[in-house]
């Protein structure tokens, strides 16, 4: 099996969703509604949960402990999307960035259900059932809200315009993309997008949002070759701040 | 999590003129053998008035506790304490959706609640009002708060409002898991380096005071509250709560080697009570009424937080949008 590609695929994903896990966390205490505060944690747990066990993945692949490769790399060295690192913004923001994300990521899991290289095959299954929760979440607000108020309808059709293009980024290119389907380890990012694009087009459909075409977008890459936007270093900053007050302490 | 003192008006002897002799017999007999009161039942205005009062600022005191806490979820130290503060917070929150529900019962909407809060007429636990400048605070908060907030919720589940007490019984489940990280968080603190001791020490030494604040004002000068100790509104004496506190807690800080910023606190032994120097009870009130560290910018979070997702709320409102059936 060829391991750089594989760890290159588990890094981008375990990164993913630290990061987003992270941005979702902050809304703690801010929600437009105290529901929306515990579901956007319960989505964040299960985000963080999953990037731990991702990166215990990669630790017994030789790499270092999960919390050392959490809480020490700079953000060069992170292979998230830069969909996942900007700042949350607003809730329609959150929520578009929320239902684009996860709609990718259930696909994603479930395509890694089949995964040839065992213990990912194993932990995509547990993965996908967890992410069918965010997607319905998902799914429930953006038909709600796109089809509410003329308020909801157009904060959401600029957020939905704004994030289009980074969430293109998620599908960025593996340097190792050819490898990684021809040994079965994943089925690859152009065939996770199209499949993708129709899921996203079947709930848009459903609400008075317009979806722009997709000819017209031009994908805001960068991210997995770990060429950051602004915000990535002062959230991993923060993220660090206590863990590097000593990070040979156990706290 | 939340204090129970100070969350009573003075009780007006006239108060009870106005309700049915007979019903209100009835209502204390009730109370008397044990019985809980629901929703649809008789109850007096005072009664009723006081609950909704109670279970408010219980309320309030969940989400308004949730920000000196929440702020260290994105700085937690690590995936564990990272994983476990997200959902000691969370659980936090959700106290605060169940407690609105059951006020709601007695006839205040969430809205109205909420609304109250932000102008300033209902009050939230004092120490809250009080900054969490290094993770050692919140460690403090998660252990020895929730600590407190158990000696007060246990004593209010046995009262007698049915929604409450059922409530209750579920927060104070999910409260003992609080108090086991926050516990463990200061063990890992006590047990670490010389600065992680020295971080937990000063967090000690900012947050006593507010700690014996957090009962409420000693029973010498608290408002008289026999009819709602007698109606299990008030399920406990301050003083009493503030007691059993120290009997519990002050052990094990001294256990982990800790130095608590009081050097007349002892245990008498003939009396088995904790003596202690008087809290400073005119800066407890000063806090309350607003003056503290941190009042504005609490309600000033909270009310920016309810403006941003006005919008969401009204959209949940209009007509022509589609009934989702939620999932329980």
């Amino acid at each position: 099996m060829n391991e750089l590609a594989l760890k290159e695929l588990l890094y981008k994903m375990a990164d993913d969703q630290l990061i987003l896990g992270h941005r979702n966390s902050e809304w703690t205490g801010f929600g437009p509604l105290l529901e929306e505060d515990i579901a956007f944690s319960s989505m964040a747990q299960d985000k963080i949960g999953q990037s731990h066990a991702l990166y215990s993945i990669l630790h017994s692949l030789g790499e270092q402990e999960p919390d050392t490769i959490a809480f020490t790399r700079h953000a060069d060295q992170f292979h998230n999307c830069l969909l996942t690192e900007l700042p949350n913004g607003e809730y329609d923001f959150s929520l578009i960035r929320h239902f684009l994300y996860d709609t990718a990521e259930i696909i994603r899991f479930d395509m890694l259900t089949q995964s040839s290289f065992k213990p990912v095959a194993e932990l995509a299954v547990k993965v996908r059932a967890e992410l069918r929760y965010h997607t319905l979440h998902a799914n429930t607000w953006v038909k709600q809200l796109g089809s509410a108020t003329e308020e909801s309808i157009s904060r959401l059709q600029h957020s939905l315009e704004y994030a289009l293009p980074y969430a293109l980024g998620i599908f960025e290119e593996s340097p190792y993309e050819k490898e990684l389907i021809a040994e079965g380890i994943f089925g690859g990012e152009q065939a996770l997008k199209e499949k993708w694009k129709t899921k996203v087009e079947e709930v848009i459909n459903q609400t008075q949002l317009q979806l722009p075409d997709w000819k017209t977008m031009q994908p805001i890459l960068g991210g997995r070759k770990g060429k950051h936007s602004e915000h990535l270093q002062p959230l991993l900053d923060e993220m660090s701040e206590v863990f590097n007050i000593d990070p040979t302490a156990e706290w | 999590m939340y204090g129970g003192g100070n969350t009573f008006e003075g009780i007006k002897t006239d108060s009870l003129a106005q309700e049915d002799p007979i019903k209100l017999a009835e209502f204390e007999a009730r109370i008397e053998r044990g019985e809980k009161i629901e929703p649809t039942d008789w109850m007096p205005q005072l009664y009723r008035k006081q609950l909704i009062r109670m279970i408010e600022q219980h309320a309030h005191s969940e989400i308004i506790g949730a920000l000196p806490e929440g702020t260290w979820i994105t700085r937690a130290p690590g995936f564990k304490r990272k994983l476990s503060l997200m959902a000691k917070v969370q659980d936090e929150v959700g106290h605060g959706q169940l407690l609105y529900s059951a006020a709601e019962t007695l006839g205040k909407s969430r809205e109205e609640m909420i609304n109250d809060l932000i102008s300033g007429k209902s009050k939230y636990s004092n120490i809250f009002n009080y900054p969490a400048f290094t993770w050692a605070d919140s460690c403090f908060i998660s252990w020895l708060v929730d600590a407190g907030a158990i000696v007060n919720q246990l004593a209010n589940a046995k009262g007698s409002y049915g929604p409450y007490c059922r409530a209750l019984d579920r927060i104070c489940a999910e409260e003992s898991f609080h108090l086991k990280y926050g516990h463990h968080c200061v063990i890992y603190l006590a047990t670490g380096t010389k600065k992680q001791r020295e971080m937990f020490q000063e967090a000690l030494n900012r947050w006593w005071a507010p700690m014996m604040h957090f009962f409420g004002p000693s029973d010498k000068i608290s408002a008289h509250t026999e009819v709602l100790m007698k109606w299990k509104v008030k399920m406990s004496s301050n003083d009493d709560m503030r007691n059993q506190f120290l009997d519990m807690y002050v052990p094990k800080i001294w256990e982990l080697g800790f130095t608590i910023p009081d050097p007349n606190l002892k245990k008498n032994t003939e009396t088995g009570r904790w003596e202690y120097t008087e809290p400073d009870w005119e800066e407890f009130k000063r806090v309350i009424n607003g003056d503290g560290p941190c009042n504005k910018e609490r309600l000033e979070v909270r009310r920016i937080a309810e403006e941003r997702g006005r919008w969401v709320r009204e959209a949940l409102k209009a007509p022509k949008a589609t009934y989702v059936t939620p999932l329980a």
